[in-house]
């Protein structure tokens, strides 16, 4: 039981790692700020997400669990409206076309 | 070397780097988002030292407020008209220069010379726990053993908020602090401000309160609740307060004004000065904390938004 739950640790947080990985590849070479965004969005969401379900087996308690699963949720919220703003400002800056 | 070794290393290198590149970096705006990355990543050195107290106090000011008023420094910098550049004088340069060096070698062999193993009052103050009812050494020594230091701390931020006022133009003295922001009814931002405060409220609590037994504190909990507070500011939904008011004051002046009260409480009825009796320690604690934790979020809240711009009409 133990082992089948580190498996699980060690897939979903090296899954999660890889896409930290590939979120600051693209965050480093794309080349503009909406692209840059979408390379980062998906560090945030699916990396962030695939750590926490990670650890989720390794969580000592059900409170713990919880805890894990509300940072995930405060880092999705964190990151949507933060990609949003950053978003909208860089196409105001844009000129008109 | 363990992988955790391995880990720390590598942390304490890129530490050191982004250290080196914010000072070296020309750019300010740069050089902020290298000072925030740094002082988060400390808080990470902190949570591996198993300071997690500290770790919370650097990541809540290094990181958050402490960023959030140098990147508000630097757009000033930047609106602002280019300074003519002053090219330092030769004589002004060495001087400096020397004057690095002795620092940095005055600070090398502080730390060479520190006496092994250091001297050191831990096992002092987690053997005298129990007299506060408290379990968070940290807190013991904040609020009991050294409580003489947080007091002046907390006059000390008494002080900051002060000095930013007295920037305040004469017509702006007592009003507004900051502009009036204004965002998109329907936009995303109004609704974050509309849906974190909740959570960041019952968070900031929280930390609070389980800084009695558990890493925590009044003074994260308060930076929690400013974030809050600056958050709804920002997205327009309310107004700064003018600073004239009166139960603004009396917040601000509350947590070190009832520090300082229980102080002399102490020096009446007890032995000495903030001696609190054994039996209502904690709850005399907890009172101070209560009245802190609004005074820190209040001041905290104020520091970011600046001095008065606008006058009350």
């Amino acid at each position: 039981m133990s082992i089948a739950r580190d498996i699980i640790t060690i897939a979903a947080v090296s899954a999660g790692a890889f896409f930290f990985l590939a979120g600051t590849v693209g965050l480093l070479r794309f080349p503009d700020t909406l692209t840059r965004l979408h390379a980062l969005t998906k560090a945030d969401n699916l990396g962030l997400g695939l750590v926490v379900l990670g650890l989720l087996p390794q969580a000592a308690s059900l409170r713990d669990g919880l805890k894990l699963v509300s940072i995930w949720l405060l880092g999705l919220l964190a990151g949507a409206t933060v990609s949003q703003l950053i978003a909208r400002t860089a196409r105001q800056g844009e000129p008109a076309k | 070397m363990s992988i955790a070794t391995v880990f720390e290393v590598a942390l304490a290198a890129v530490v050191l780097g982004l250290g080196i590149w914010t000072i070296a970096v020309r750019e300010t705006y740069s050089a902020t988002v290298g000072f925030v990355a740094y002082g988060l990543l400390v808080a990470l050195i902190w949570v591996r030292l198993d300071a997690v107290d500290v770790a919370l106090t650097e990541a809540a000011i290094g990181g958050g407020l402490g960023g959030v008023l140098l990147l508000g420094a630097a757009a000033r910098l930047r609106d602002a008209a280019p300074m003519a550049a002053e090219a330092p004088g030769k004589s002004v340069r060495v001087t400096a220069a020397i004057l690095s060096v002795l620092t940095v070698v005055a600070l090398a062999g502080a730390v060479l010379l520190l006496p092994d193993p250091a001297p050191t009052l831990a096992p002092k103050a987690v053997a005298n726990a129990s007299a506060t009812g408290l379990a968070n050494p940290v807190t013991n020594v904040l609020m009991a053993f050294r409580a003489m230091d947080t007091m002046l701390e907390k006059v000390v931020l008494l002080l900051a908020i002060i000095g930013v006022w007295s920037l305040a133009p004469d017509d702006a003295w007592g009003g507004h602090p900051g502009p009036r922001h204004q965002a998109d009814p329907l936009g995303v931002l109004v609704f974050l401000a509309r849906l974190l405060p909740p959570i960041g409220i019952v968070v900031g609590i929280y930390i609070f309160w389980t800084g009695a037994n558990h890493p925590g504190g009044a003074f994260q909990g308060g930076a929690i609740l400013a974030s809050m507070w600056v958050l709804a500011i920002m997205a327009g939904l309310t107004d700064t307060p003018p600073v004239r008011r009166r139960w603004l004051r009396f917040i601000l002046v509350a947590g070190p004004g009832l520090f300082l009260v229980v102080g002399l409480g102490g020096l009446w009825f007890g032995a000495a000065f903030l001696a609190y009796p054994p039996a209502q320690a904690k709850p005399l604690i907890v009172g101070i904390e209560v009245a802190m934790i609004l005074t820190i979020a209040a001041t905290l809240g104020l520091l970011l938004t600046g001095a008065p711009e606008r006058s009350v009409k």
